[in-house]
């Protein structure tokens, strides 16, 4: 592995001239890379994480994993990746077997099982770091923060920082486990029973997935802290996830918002020269952010607009039929532009309703007065004969009392369209007249 | 003012925050919102730091007044996360705990450059707890929340509490439950925060979870809950200051606290695993016995004699037993079988019960047959699970639904006349004889 990783990096041009490429020095290149490769290898795992709707485990299994760190260190007596690994994986595992036993058996609500156990054993592994490793440089504030800054320091292996080798030998790890386990996550993420019933266990797959967690938390620690750990882990599966309805495509936009975060979190950071790997959990909420508002399909902007539109619509609409139905009293009363607004809530809305309609050439203004067009009058027309269609349909099919049919049908006449309204009219028998004596417009 | 010794003003007042965050924690709990306390507790580093740089030095009050309007802040926007996006809860607090801890540590590095004039030594205590720094007026602070808290959960108990099991019918009586579930959010807010300097982040989140969590395994009651649930932070605080005089003294506090909850899921009454296995063993152990008298019953009724003794043979070979012997020699002393050295006969008392057993057996099975329309070689095994919790109301329902279908089996039919009057007690006060 070391040696496949030393030659890829030999044949790749020198590093010097991608950093010059990039407009940046070398150790900044490193730490970019070694924030990028944390970012993605976590976003992977945490589009399932997101998805399952256990995010917080991802903020558990990285503080409950301490004391098998601290166990680890004693025993092999060195900060080397291997023990820490096998410590953490055990305790990942640990810490998933007692949340849901706890849950299970015990009955204490998942949260608070989840929180009973991350945090005592925490507890117990700040206990063994204070009594066994007291002096040595085991910094807790270290944890939190991580040293991205010093990335280029570390000693090198296979010709990249150690902290950088680490990170991206997960991200290749959770690379595989994705690619080969990818119908059997996919499926035990959305629905376990058929998971089940499929022969795919989802139990190993959710022991797997903690177990990928937990491993990659503890590869990203030593660089960037914990904090970054667990912002990757939710922040870019969550953003993706509001972008998105396909799995794949989720993957692929989670990683690509984690590398965004680190460029731009490294960006930020030197320009305000602050720490680098809480720049990067803020710019990953930027870009949360950013989602939240403008995402295409579930952004707040869009659903406003898409509300605001349909509202215009109905609006439009029912000064139509409004107009139509006044015609149709046959009384040479017309509507003043102020009234017919009054009708239909007032306001800029419905001004701007209006406008629309006269720009469209629907409704002409008689001075202060209100009238159809001829195009205006054939659309409202066929409004009206949804709207009493509707009403009759639902007297003669479902038996509802007269006095109910108005509402829903007023409701309801704005999604009625040709088709249906043939529909309608072949499955009622009328002599030409709704429920209430009007009559029905061809 | 009582000259207290650090040691002292440690104890009580981390008893003191133990107290109080098992009080709030029992209504995070019960709301199903332990991480909103983890939430908090890392929302506040923002604020705390803001503060920090706006009046440049390190007063308690000042920092906490920070941290509670960004601890604010972030509930503000979880809530319209899950509100307005298809973010679902748990990732909207994880999402808002790591940006906002995020920002925290940008602004915490911008403190320790030098110009800026700060060191950050003692805002560190906020990430870590330090509990060694506690100032009598610290002391104050905390009695000051602690009876505030109390006050407000005595107030408005009856509204929690119907907030916290039925919030839909709390909205339909008319109660404003927002602004309830708010005072209870704000309440857990300002505990966690003035626990922060002491224990530190996660140690505070535990704070609010272990003692509720711990007291919930102990009582269905919101009142003793609680009352417990109080008791159990107390303990902590005051059992693992001094327990853990030469550990960080947060993390002694949890330790203390998780041995709580660990001896709780022990041995507590009905949740506890102990007594649920004791259970559990025993229910395994009743219907062992009465898979035994059925059996027995159902041999007997096999022979053209009806002849009583049956051979342990024939016993073995007629159903699985996990230990034959053992349960024998208990039916013995219960004195439900006599047992001699191949041959095993009812009692009279044995054979009461049998019939009993058998009776809900069969009659489980024919209304299986009859009204479920299950093919009748597919209703003994159903009827073998069931017919150990068949209560007593159900059995006679059964039997007369059969009985007037004309399908009541013989064994459950007849029961002799008594022999003579019987009194109705219940209709016919005895003192008044009947004239």
């Amino acid at each position: 592995m070391t040696d496949s990783i030393g030659t890829l990096v030999a044949a790749t041009p020198s590093i010097d001239a991608v950093a010059e490429f990039f407009g940046m020095s070398r150790a900044a290149l490193w730490v970019v890379l070694t924030g990028a490769t944390t970012n993605v290898a976590c976003a992977l795992v945490g589009c399932y994480l997101v998805l399952r709707r256990m995010s917080m485990m991802g903020d558990a299994l990285a503080h409950a994993v301490l004391p098998g760190l601290v166990v680890a260190f004693l025993f092999s007596g060195s900060t080397s990746i291997v023990p820490l690994f096998i410590g953490a994986t055990i305790c990942g595992l640990l810490t998933t077997f007692l949340t849901q036993t706890l849950h299970q058996y015990a009955r204490v609500p998942s949260d608070a099982s989840m929180g009973v156990v991350f945090t005592s054993l925490f507890a117990l592994g700040v206990v063994l770091v204070k009594k066994f490793v007291g002096g040595l440089h085991f910094d807790i504030a270290c944890v939190y923060e991580g040293t991205l800054e010093l990335v280029s320091l570390a000693e090198p292996v296979a010709g990249v920082p150690r902290p950088l080798f680490t990170t991206t030998i997960v991200l290749f790890v959770n690379l595989a486990a994705l690619v080969l386990l990818w119908k059997e996550l996919k499926i035990s993420a959305f629905d376990p029973a058929l998971a089940t019933t499929m022969g795919i266990s989802a139990t190993a797959m959710h022991y797997l997935l903690m177990t990928l967690v937990a491993v990659t938390a503890v590869a990203s620690f030593e660089a960037v802290g914990s904090i970054l750990v667990v912002a990757m882990l939710i922040v870019p599966a969550a953003t993706a996830h509001l972008l998105t309805d396909r799995l794949w495509m989720m993957v692929l936009l989670s990683t690509l918002v984690g590398i965004a975060s680190s460029v731009l979190g490294y960006w930020m950071a030197s320009i305000w020269n602050t720490n680098i790997a809480g720049m990067m959990t803020v710019s990953a909420g930027l870009l949360y952010t950013l989602a939240v508002f403008f995402s295409p399909r579930y952004g707040i902007c869009s659903t406003v607009l898409r509300n605001l539109r349909m509202s215009l619509r109905v609006l439009r609409e029912d000064v139509l039929a409004m107009l139509y139905r006044v015609e149709e009293l046959g009384s040479d009363k017309r509507l003043t532009v102020a009234e017919a607004g009054e009708a239909v809530g007032g306001g800029w809305l419905s001004r701007l309703g209006m406008r629309n309609l006269q720009q469209a050439g629907r409704i002409r203004r008689d001075g202060d007065m209100l009238q159809l067009t001829e195009s205006g009058r054939e659309a409202a027309r066929q409004l009206v004969r949804s709207h009493r269609l509707w009403e009759t349909y639902l007297v003669q099919h479902l038996g509802m009392p007269l006095d109910h049919v108005h509402e829903p049908a007023h409701r309801v006449e704005h999604f009625i369209d040709d088709r249906l309204r043939e529909e309608l009219e072949s499955e009622i028998t009328t002599d030409g007249q709704d429920p209430h004596g009007r009559k029905i417009p061809k | 003012m009582i000259n207290l010794s650090l040691t002292d003003k440690v104890m009580i007042g981390t008893a003191l925050l133990g107290g109080m965050s098992g009080v709030v924690g029992s209504f995070a709990v019960l709301r199903g919102r332990s991480l909103v306390g983890d939430m908090l507790a890392h929302a506040a580093l923002p604020g705390i730091c803001l503060a920090f740089l706006v009046i440049g030095t390190k007063s308690l009050l000042g920092l906490s007044a920070g941290a509670l309007l960004s601890g604010l802040l972030a509930i503000v926007a979880v809530t319209s996360i899950v509100r307005w996006t298809r973010t679902k809860e748990d990732a909207a607090i994880g999402i808002v705990l790591s940006t906002f801890f995020g920002a925290g540590v940008v602004l915490l590095s911008l403190i320790q450059k030098p110009g800026v004039g700060g060191s950050k030594a003692g805002l560190d205590s906020y990430l870590f707890g330090e509990p060694g720094n506690m100032l009598t007026g610290d002391l104050v602070v905390l009695a000051v929340v602690g009876v505030a808290v109390l006050a407000t959960v005595g107030l408005l108990f009856k509204e929690f509490e119907l907030v916290c099991f039925d919030s839909d019918f709390a909205q339909s009586q008319g109660w404003p439950t927002l602004r309830l579930d708010l005072f209870m959010m704000a309440s857990l807010a300002v505990v966690t925060i003035v626990g922060l300097p002491i224990v530190g982040v996660i140690l505070m989140t535990a704070m609010i979870i272990l003692p509720a969590a711990t007291a919930r395994l102990w009582t269905n009651r919101l009142r003793y809950m609680l009352q417990l649930a109080a008791a159990f932070g107390l303990a902590a605080g005051l059992l693992g200051t001094w327990l853990g005089r030469d550990l960080p003294a947060g993390a002694a506090i949890v330790l203390t606290a998780a041995a709580f909850f660990v001896l709780s899921i022990l041995f507590a009454p009905q949740r506890g695993i102990v007594s649920r296995l004791m259970a559990e063993y025993r229910y395994r152990k009743r219907i062992e016995r009465e898979h035994l008298l059925r059996s027995l019953y159902e041999l007997g009724e096999g022979k053209a004699d009806h002849e009583s003794t049956i051979e342990l043979q024939a016993l073995r070979d007629y159903r699985y037993w996990r230990s034959l012997t053992k349960l024998l020699e208990q039916a013995a002393d219960e004195g439900e079988v006599n047992l001699t050295q191949q041959v095993v006969e009812l009692t009279p008392l044995g054979q009461r019960r049998a019939a009993r057993l058998t009776k809900a057996h069969r009659l489980w099975e024919l209304y299986m047959v009859q009204h479920v329309g299950i093919a009748s070689d597919h209703v003994d095994r159903d009827a073998d699970d069931v017919e150990h919790m068949l209560p007593e109301g159900l059995l006679i329902e059964l039997e007369q639904k059969l009985a007037s279908e004309g399908r009541l089996p013989e064994v459950a039919q007849e029961v002799p006349l008594s022999p003579h009057q019987l009194d109705s007690p219940s209709s016919e006060p005895p003192s008044e004889p009947s004239s």
